[in-house]
């Protein structure tokens, strides 16, 4: 009886408690994430989420000078030195049109816009930190020919196309229609060009990557699921990714063959790489394989810089006067061509 | 005289549950949701509303479609009004205004075209949204057009610009969410039968969870152009618990096609 007593008291204690801390907010709840010690070289390791995973947070721009494939007279040369760098870096920003930079929409022969206004201030534009010459690696710095097989695949479309361009708006590009933009597409690359803001915001099991163009958002998760069905094929394919040491790796399959990206079917393999090196920096490495299309799978590798934000919205299809617009010309001008011909 | 003493103790102890359960219920929720590793209410999840929200607020009776070609398919599903008194309080032009839209809902309604669809729509569109917390900000990401928004958990921002979702800064209050969207534009609806707002929209939204697997979903709005007074809306939400759920690619843009360019066409006979 007295021991049954007892254990009742210690039970209502125990709720008492129980509920007395869970009153309580818990300790530090309020408090910033403690601050991480400031990088240096190589020893750097990247800071870690609160579910301890490493932490990519933030807003990054993809915009570089380097060009996507390395110049002709560049040769085998991967790397520049510092001083190389530093001298093309001047020369670029001083306006010079250079065949080791891609100038993109900062190109002010194809002014455009206010570029500052834009985001373009040209003295602030900069090569790839890596030093690279181009941001596909290896000793060619170029994609690889194209298989005969993709070369005639790709023949055969652009002849359908052929003369009916402005038929519909199915025969319109797809960033055009606003389904795709160039930027938003995987693999994402840069260039010295507009709507390169993204967006990185990490929850237990999953990793969100926003680009501003178009609003275009990637939710992957990380918790080890399979690919969706193979019969399942979708505009961005299907991305599963998982940790390897301080990278993420995302594994994406199930493309369309909408999508081609230079030239690739639906068989589009991609893995990405995100890993950050230092706390301003992200290198986004990739490698795209497609037995369909190239020999051999190849790699680039593109650094992105930690900047502020905001993000805006970038909302293209709800003010999308273009294919009207394009469509309303192409009719005038069948209506002329009828006309002229009676 | 042991037994006097053990029973004082138990009845001090009763004592103080009683009031810690009073005041448990006063001042908090009876549902404590698990906590994320920074010890926030976790949240994260793939959720939707099951409800008819999305073709009207108010409560409806059900209705023909507007595709007859399409019979029973596409017909409107009657439901009660997630509206808190019923009725949304439109000042006398804007009633008017809303009896038009309705009357010219598919030629006026944002969604048939695919448009972004605005908040507090977005969270009860016939489709899953997928919240992701992180400490600094928590990003909600919906199936419907691709529609996506990061809200701000640290000390409230100001907007760029007006934009289709919105401005959205969070705060805590004990178990809920809070978050002020601000900036909104015009252009959007609240559902399908035409209730609409101006630019001057100012929502508030709790999003307070009740179970596992269920979050109260409410949001206050205002908008003294349109409204007479805020008012407010109320709907659980529901886990989408499959094995492997996750949001999929809904690109409505080209659904939305043919209707808005069809007539440009070189054939436009399909």
């Amino acid at each position: 009886m007295s021991h049954r007593l007892l254990t009742v008291a210690a039970a209502l204690a125990a709720v008492v408690l129980v509920a007395l801390l869970v009153q309580t907010p818990a300790a530090g709840q309020n408090q910033p994430p403690a601050a991480k010690a400031p990088a240096v070289g190589k020893a750097w390791t990247p800071p870690r989420t609160a579910d301890g995973k490493p932490d990519l947070q933030g807003i990054w721009t993809d915009n570089t000078l380097t060009p996507f494939e390395r110049p002709k007279k560049l040769g085998t040369k991967e790397f520049y030195t510092e001083e190389e760098l530093a001298d093309l870096t001047s020369r670029a920003r001083k306006g010079e049109k250079l065949e080791e930079a891609d100038l993109g929409a900062a190109n002010p022969q194809a002014v455009r816009y206010d570029l500052e206004v834009y985001g373009f201030d040209r003295t602030k534009l900069r090569f790839a930190s890596t030093k690279r010459t181009s941001l596909i690696v290896g000793p060619e710095g170029v994609v690889p020919p194209m298989l005969p097989q993709a070369k005639e695949r790709n023949a055969e479309r652009a002849a359908k196309e052929k003369g009916h361009e402005f038929d519909s708006y199915e025969n319109r590009p797809l960033s055009e229609r606003c389904l795709l933009m160039n930027q938003e597409r995987i693999p994402m690359t840069p260039g010295a060009n507009e709507g390169n803001l993204l967006q990185i915001v990490q929850g237990p099991g999953y990793v969100t990557l926003l680009h501003e163009i178009d609003h275009s958002t990637r939710v992957i998760p990380t918790d080890g699921r399979p690919h969706a069905p193979q019969s399942m094929r979708l505009w961005q394919g299907d991305s599963v990714g998982h940790w390897e040491g301080n990278t993420l790796v995302v594994d994406t399959t199930n493309f369309t063959n909408l999508t081609a990206y230079r030239g690739s079917s639906e068989k589009l393999h991609l893995v990405e790489r995100f890993t950050r090196t230092a706390e301003d920096t992200m290198i986004y490495e990739f490698t795209v394989e497609d037995p369909t299309t190239w020999a051999k799978p190849w790699t680039a590798e593109v650094p992105w810089t930690k900047t502020k934000g905001p993000v805006f919205e970038w909302a293209c299809h709800e003010g999308n006067t273009m294919i009207s617009t394009i469509l309303r010309g192409a009719r005038v001008a069948d209506e002329e061509v009828q006309k002229k011909g009676k | 005289m042991r037994n006097q003493s053990r029973i004082a103790v138990i009845s001090v102890a009763a004592s103080i549950v009683f009031l810690v359960a009073i005041l448990g219920t006063a001042q908090a929720p009876a549902y404590r949701a698990p906590r994320t590793a920074d010890g926030k209410p976790n949240l994260n999840g793939i959720w939707q509303a099951l409800n008819t929200a999305n073709w009207n607020l108010e409560g409806h009776t059900a209705g023909k479609g507007p595709v007859a070609s399409l019979g029973a398919v596409f017909s409107v599903p009657p439901g009660l009004s997630v509206v808190e008194g019923d009725e949304i309080p439109y000042l006398p032009a804007a009633a008017a205004k809303k009896k038009e839209n309705q009357a010219n809902w598919v030629k006026l309604d944002p969604e048939v075209k695919c448009y972004l669809p605005g908040v507090p729509r977005a969270t009860y569109l016939p489709y899953p949204f997928q919240i992701v917390q992180s400490q600094r900000n928590i990003l909600m990401a919906y199936e419907y057009a691709g529609a996506v928004r990061t809200i701000n958990m640290g000390a409230p921002t100001k907007a760029p610009g007006d934009s289709w979702m919105g401005w959205s800064n969070g705060h805590w209050e004990g178990e809920t969410l809070v978050v002020d969207v601000t900036s909104l534009m015009e252009d959007t609806w609240f559902d399908r039968a035409g209730n609409f707002h101006s630019d001057a929209l100012h929502v508030v939204e709790r999003y307070t969870p009740r179970s596992a697997d269920t979050l109260t979903y409410e949001a206050t709005i205002e908008d003294k152009k349109v409204f007479s007074r805020p008012w407010k809306i109320s709907m659980p939400l529901y886990r989408r618990a499959e094995k492997n759920a996750k949001l999929l690619e809904y690109k409505c843009v080209e659904f939305a096609e043919e209707l808005m360019y069809g007539h440009l066409r070189k054939n436009p006979s399909k």
